[in-house]
């Protein structure tokens, strides 16, 4: 049980400048997921915290000992990988107390752990086999009892769920996560799957390109993105965006595209007068747009024409163009369109975003 | 399941195969056949009414007979087995460490590296064995087996590290990563973790090490002298045939006896050795 601390962490290699300034702070017991894009540094961080790469500059702290120089056994962290790495040559026991007999636990209580940690796992009856005779779920359930054997002050994981199909994912998400409110044991997740970052982190981090875009608990990242990339990455199907210009009549704010002219929020109205007679980015979350009758208020809402129509069962994903510009709606199944159909939508005026055109930063 | 005709299983796969089996088996056939056969049948002209080169109606022992009481060849197969054995272990320690290095570890000119070690490989033991001469007599080797157990490594150890680096390099790195975060150091790791792994890849890299020792004939005809040093190889070459004078029968005897030890390890670690060449572990 520790706190991890990385303060102005940074990789460079030869060429590629991978973690940028890396501030954060990791509460004990908490469970962080480091989640964005492939090749956002993301587990590069993860693997500085191991111990498996070279920290260029910063620091990092488990605990209250700063670990930078230490060798990775002796950080007392657990790690699993996204191939589960369990040793082809022994036994899922065997696999399981590698690391207590490397720490020369005695014979009695490497056993009673492992028999502990198997049960909690349901892996009871697996613990003579090899893990070529294992399944994909299997093996991954080996490579967490191998981690929590040993009970570490950390556990970091590396997209462990990723080479599992799409059912066995979403049925070890929810046992992760049980088996994190058990353990109560802080752990850093990495993950390039948004649906997995917001369902199983206490609090997630989104990078992108190295820098960390946004840190915060998962519904704060979905309604108050900081930037037009954690908005779009967020959620699913994702954001939409249209370039709007500002512009003032009467005394209020209106956001005007080719196709639309929504009236801004009395309460937010002060905060967008400054960018009057410029552009900026509108957002808005597909289920923020519900079709309205012709008679709805025209101060938010406008026409459109249905484009692509998806059914999903408990909700209809509806393509719509307005004007140039295409959004995704998503409706109510009772709903009934057809493709080239107009439809009169309106979006909800105080669940909307506004992005700067450059800084791409929340207004 | 297509179902073939079974002339076209014929004609494309049971008859090549059979020839081929045929054409490599053939040779070692006519060896055992000759080691068996009395003189009086082997010096028979060939167009002898009774000449009968493919079998032999009097089988005899007295080749192996003679080989053994006449002629120092125990000897020289106990020193063909001491050279290839202790050879084959420098070669092997000296190949696991360096292709462990080359494959895992990120070190500036790992890459140059690499590629003259396999150059060195490249560099044809006729060309080399005359400045190796110079050396084994500077160190006054000459003569003995450790002017074989020395030079051996030349062409071994580079044999060895890139057979076991491309072998190390299919074994995925996680497995030692996470046998260091597990408690291991880096050097624990390889020995517990990839060691065990890689056992198919450094037993076909033994084998290859032996055979080559075993098989080898420049240096060995170059660095000694007194028959009783001498290696099977040489040994029959230099010992069996006297001017004109082919000792076919023991000759033939010999190349047999120096062949069933490599066949004999070759047969126990088929298996291993397939895979080792092929390289694959799942995780």
């Amino acid at each position: 049980m520790a706190q991890v601390l990385l303060k102005a962490l940074n990789k460079k290699y030869d060429e590629v400048h991978a973690v940028k300034d890396v501030n954060l702070q990791i509460r004990d017991k908490e469970f962080v997921v480091l989640v964005g894009p492939s090749g956002c540094g993301k587990t590069t961080t993860l693997r500085m915290v191991a111990g498996l790469e070279e920290i260029t500059a910063g620091e990092i702290m488990i605990g209250d000992r700063v670990v930078n120089d230490l060798p990775p056994k002796d950080r007392d962290i657990a790690m699993v990988f996204q191939n589960y790495a369990l040793y082809p040559h022994m036994t899922v026991y065997d696999n399981m107390a590698f690391g207590l007999k490397m720490r020369k636990f005695p014979k009695a209580e490497i056993a009673q752990r492992v028999q502990e940690a198997a049960e909690i796992l349901g892996i009871h009856e697996l613990l003579k086999r090899k893990p070529r005779q294992l399944s994909g779920g299997q093996r991954q359930r080996v490579a967490v009892g191998r981690a929590i054997v040993r009970h570490p002050q950390v556990f970091l994981f590396d997209e462990p769920l990723s080479n599992l199909d799409a059912k066995l994912r979403v049925q070890m998400r929810v046992e992760l996560k049980r088996l994190h409110e058990r353990l109560e044991t802080t752990a850093i997740y990495v993950t390039h799957d948004q649906v997995e970052a917001m369902t199983l982190g206490d609090r997630v981090v989104v990078m992108k390109d190295g820098w960390v875009q946004q840190v915060g608990e998962p519904l704060e990242l979905y309604s108050k993105p900081a930037n037009r990339f954690v908005a779009g990455f967020i959620g699913s199907p994702a954001m939409n965006f249209a370039d709007v210009t500002m512009n003032e009549t009467n005394g209020a704010v209106w956001a005007e595209s080719h196709g639309f002219r929504i009236k801004v929020p009395a309460d937010r109205t002060d905060r967008l007068r400054p960018y009057k007679g410029q552009h900026l980015t509108l957002g808005v979350r597909p289920e923020d747009i519900h079709p309205v009758g012709g008679a709805d208020s025209a101060d938010r809402s406008f026409d459109a024409v249905v484009d692509v129509v998806e059914p999903l069962g408990s909700e209809i994903l509806l393509d719509v163009k307005v004007g140039p510009t295409s959004m995704v709606a998503r409706v109510d199944p009772s709903v009934r369109v057809k493709v080239h159909d107009p439809i009169r939508l309106a979006l909800a005026p105080e669940r909307l975003h506004f992005f700067d055109l450059k800084t791409e930063l929340a207004i | 399941m297509v179902v073939e005709r079974p002339w076209k299983r014929w004609v494309y796969f049971y008859i090549p195969l059979t020839v081929f089996v045929i054409g490599t088996l053939f040779p070692f056939y006519w060896m055992f056949i000759t080691s068996i056969r009395p003189d009086a049948e082997l010096y028979r002209s060939w167009r002898a009414v009774n000449n009968t080169p493919f079998w032999t109606l009097h089988p005899t022992i007295e080749h192996f007979r003679d080989l053994m009481a006449k002629t120092t060849f125990p000897i020289w197969l106990w020193n063909t087995f001491f050279i290839a054995v202790v050879s084959t272990m420098i070669s092997l320690f000296c190949g696991l460490l360096a292709g462990y290095a080359l494959g895992r570890l990120r070190f500036p000119m790992a890459g140059t590296l690499g590629t003259s070690i396999f150059v060195t490989y490249l560099v044809p033991p006729t060309l080399l064995f005359i400045p190796l001469a110079n050396i084994i007599r500077d160190f006054q080797l000459g003569n003995t087996p450790w002017a074989l157990i020395l030079t051996y490594p030349t062409f071994l150890i580079p044999f060895c590290t890139w057979l076991l680096m491309g072998y190390f390099k299919t074994i995925p790195k996680e497995l030692e990563e996470c046998a260091r975060i597990d408690g291991a150091t880096r050097f624990g790791a390889m020995v517990r973790i990839i060691f065990p792994i890689a056992i198919p890849g450094i037993l076909s890299a033994g084998i290859f090490a032996f055979t080559l020792s075993w098989n080898e004939f420049i240096y060995a005809l170059v660095f000694l002298s007194s028959p009783e040093r001498k290696t099977v190889p040489v040994g029959i070459y230099s010992e069996l045939i006297r001017g004109d004078i082919y000792f076919w029968g023991q000759l033939m005897a010999g190349a047999l006896l120096g062949s069933v030890p490599v066949a004999l390890v070759y047969s126990f670690f088929v298996e291993y050795y397939v895979t080792g060449l092929t390289g694959s572990v799942k995780g």
